[in-house]
């Protein structure tokens, strides 16, 4: 009996996201942003400190690929007038290249493709999803962000959203880690068992890119070569808002952002006067 | 502590007589760790007794193709001489049971050797199934993993069973296994940092502090006394945080809803409360060698404030579920571990404090700043059962919180430029040294040489690895219901343990 009571203490903890912003996710330290044509001694220095390489300097300046980026900020401390800090956790994408900071026209066209084919794969499960999360050799804290979800404050089944433990039953596969020799066979089959249509997320910087572990005689560089993965949620690891994020971006319950749809129409214009899109 | 000139040298067959003596005469087994050099590979072990590390050392000549085998006087060596033949090629003679642990390399593929100096090819793994161990009339194997029912890391029970009754407990744990100690050769001492905190990433700050106190006994420098305090508060923080995701994994299996639920926020609220102090979810990126990377970022009355309102609610909560019957009855005779199979097997941590086998390093070979901070008592528990275990964690939740705030009063008093700074540089670090922490899971140690600034190996070796193999003989009485309350109550991470 006590507990009841107990339960009631505090009354409503859970966050308004997504019908509402959430006035914490919104300070939390979400990414690096890469400012247009960043080049110099200092961007140089930036490339060569990033401990997993995800700064590339080239002709048209320096661009950041958040899918390597761990967060560690050494970036913005050696370049603070190129590299910073941006609060936030809408991170994921819906395509690898576009994770690659600052964004090119022809990134935004693969995006609006991708969510044009995911949007018609995926209609028949907008009214309730089920999850199976692999672990494909992570360091353990992405699995304790994605248990957060079904807590009080993220509380997923809210909006429909469960866990399943058969793969039989599930409609997304949450891959984490960077894809170990051992676990290939096993996250292949889960996937196999899956029904169609499916969807798979890679969560975290390890399943996007291998991160900072990836690259042994054991692990791989991310998990896209074992099952086509469909969002990316970079993070290391990810914020339970930003797994959230990912999951409702992958059944389009994340409006599309304006810049999007302006180059979805631009390469739609290119292509009616016979050129190519990209 | 700097090992070189330190290390007791003997040949193969007195290595093994030493430890035994070693062993016999009370000190608790901690590891063995094979490095490669020029003349073959040195196997080291580490010992542990009154608050002194010993090290016992050898080398197994290049052709000599493997060692006599701890295991049958030092029952706590099994694992570590598996994980030496799957990463060394090593064969430990005498082994009573030398199957792969960690690497299940096809038969005829080079052992990957990490430390070498040289890349090794991508493993060709050879999972075929091992023999089962119990052998009678309907006794069969139920397999639970790699991939489990829920949210839960890559890792594979095999249940042994006439049908209900748990005979005997097996684990594969290679599925995880990342070659972590490959890709710390190499890197530069900080990039090391970020890559320790990515081992057991439940444990991130331990294992940094870990990771960086052998790089500043392998330099011989002093970290400041505001840093030590620093690296205190994100790890007694860290530690409840872990401590919550064990309760939360009992409250679970025993269907405790609402205590469930309110644990579950107590976590998140401290999750972020870690984010506002280190601006990691995890604590990540605040430790470095040589110090931390600067105070925390927020201070002062209103940390204390929520971390008095966050121990408060768990404390209420914690009591009313260990004064519930229908909780406490799941976990009480659960996974007995009897105070001498844990003595035998050298348990660690919460584990080994709940089947009276106490060593805890911030007492008996304090780091950091430990040495000059209060503790609350931990009552030292022995009947061994999953109740005592949870009671280890409930007094522990209570001391961290406890060093917490002595951290953070000490860190205000020495104010906001404190002498001696954040950090003392290493400058190009040479040798060889261990490093360890008390992690939220048991005495974590680091095995580190570099080079010029440069890491040649790095071994790390988590509790959960040490403790992983004592679960395994946890369950003397127990049924499948009780699975997942000793393994709760265990509180492994299969990260750790896989490497």
């Amino acid at each position: 009996m006590p507990w009841a009571t107990r339960g009631l203490r505090e009354g409503i903890v859970t966050t308004p996201y997504p019908r509402y912003p959430d006035g914490y996710g919104r300070l939390f330290k979400g990414y690096v942003v890469c400012e247009e044509r960043a080049t110099g001694a200092e961007v140089a220095v930036a490339a060569a400190t990033c401990p997993t390489g995800a700064i590339e300097v080239g002709a048209g300046g320096a661009r950041l690929d958040r899918g390597r980026c761990v967060l560690c900020g050494r970036c913005c401390k050696v370049a603070p007038r190129w590299f910073h800090f941006e609060p936030g956790f809408e991170t994921a994408a819906l395509a690898r290249p576009a994770l690659v900071v600052p964004g090119r026209e022809p990134d935004d066209v693969e995006v609006a493709r991708a969510r044009e084919q995911l949007r018609r794969r995926v209609k028949a499960l907008r009214r309730s999803l089920y999850l199976r999360h692999v672990d494909a050799g992570s360091d353990g804290s992405e699995e304790w962000e994605l248990a957060a979800l079904t807590g009080p404050i993220y509380d997923v089944q809210r909006l429909g959203i469960f866990f399943t433990a058969s793969p039989r039953h599930a409609d997304v596969l949450l891959v984490t880690g960077v894809g170990t020799a051992g676990m290939l066979a096993p996250l292949r089959l889960t996937y196999d068992a899956m029904p169609s249509p499916k969807v798979v997320i890679a969560v975290g910087t390890d399943a996007v890119s291998g991160g900072l572990a990836g690259g042994t005689y054991a692990s791989g560089k991310g998990v896209a070569g074992v099952v086509p993965v469909d969002v990316f949620v970079p993070g290391s690891p990810p914020s339970p808002f930003s797994i959230l994020h990912g999951i409702l971006l992958a059944v389009g319950l994340v409006r599309q952002p304006p810049a999007e749809r302006a180059a979805l129409r631009a390469a739609v214009e290119v292509m009616k006067k016979g050129g190519a899109a990209s | 502590m700097r090992l070189d000139g330190c290390l007791n040298w003997h040949d193969p067959r007195g290595f093994a007589q030493a430890v035994v003596k070693r062993s016999k005469e009370g000190a608790r087994f901690c590891g063995l760790f094979a490095s490669p050099g020029a003349a073959g590979t040195r196997l080291l072990a580490v010992l542990s007794k009154a608050g002194r590390l010993l090290t016992e050392a050898t080398w197994v000549p290049e052709g000599a193709g493997g060692f006599p085998a701890l295991t049958p006087a030092v029952p706590s060596a099994a694992w570590y001489e598996r994980e030496i033949r799957d990463l060394f090629g090593l064969e430990p003679f005498g082994h009573p049971r030398a199957d792969p642990l960690v690497l299940p390399l096809r038969p005829g593929t080079p052992a990957p050797r990490p430390g070498s100096g040289k890349p090794a090819a991508p493993a060709e793994l050879d999972p075929s199934p091992l023999p089962s161990h119990v052998q009678g009339e309907g006794v069969f194997t139920l397999p639970y993993g790699p991939v489990r029912s829920g949210v839960f890391e890559s890792v594979e029970y095999l249940i042994e069973t006439p049908g209900e009754r748990i005979a005997h407990l097996r684990a594969r744990v290679f599925y995880k296994h990342r070659g972590m100690e490959a890709r710390f050769a190499g890197l530069s001492l900080a990039d090391g940092a970020l890559l320790a905190e990515r081992y057991e990433g439940v444990a991130s700050v331990a294992h940094a502090i870990a990771y960086c106190s052998a790089l500043e006994s392998a330099a011989g420098a002093q970290v400041p006394p505001a840093a030590e305090l620093v690296r205190v508060l994100h790890a007694e923080l860290e530690r409840v945080a872990n401590h919550l995701g064990s309760v939360l994994r009992h409250t679970e299996g025993a269907g405790q809803a609402v205590a469930n639920a309110r644990i579950a926020v107590h976590k998140e609220r401290l999750q972020r409360l870690r984010a506002d102090l280190s601006g990691s979810r995890f604590g990540r990126g605040a430790v470095v060698p040589g110090g931390v990377v600067g105070p925390p970022l927020q201070g002062g009355a209103a940390v204390l404030g929520a971390l008095d309102r966050l121990e408060k609610g768990i404390r209420e909560d914690l009591d009313l579920l260990m004064a519930t019957p229908s909780f406490v009855d799941r976990l009480r005779g659960t996974g007995v571990v009897p105070p001498e199979l844990a003595r035998e097997r050298a348990a660690v941590g919460p584990v080994g404090r709940g089947s009276g086998q106490g060593e805890d390093l911030r007492s008996t070979r304090p780091y950091a700043a430990y040495a000059r901070l209060g503790r609350l008592d931990v009552q030292e528990r022995s009947s061994g059962d999953a109740l005592a275990r949870q009671l280890v964690r409930a007094d522990e939740i209570a001391d961290a919180f406890h060093l917490c705030r002595q951290a953070l009063d000490e860190l205000e008093a020495l104010g906001p430029q404190p002498a001696g700074g954040w950090s003392v540089d290493l400058g190009p670090v040479n040798g060889e040294a261990l490093g360890w922490a008390e992690a939220p899971q048991g005495e974590l140690l680091y095995l580190v040489s570099a080079e010029d600034g440069r890491l040649v190996r790095v071994k790390p070796r988590s509790a959960s690895f040490h403790n992983l193999a004592l679960f395994m003989a946890a369950f003397p009485t127990d049924i499948f219901t009780d699975f997942v309350f000793i393994e709760a109550s265990f509180d492994l991470s299969i990260a750790g343990v896989a490497g």
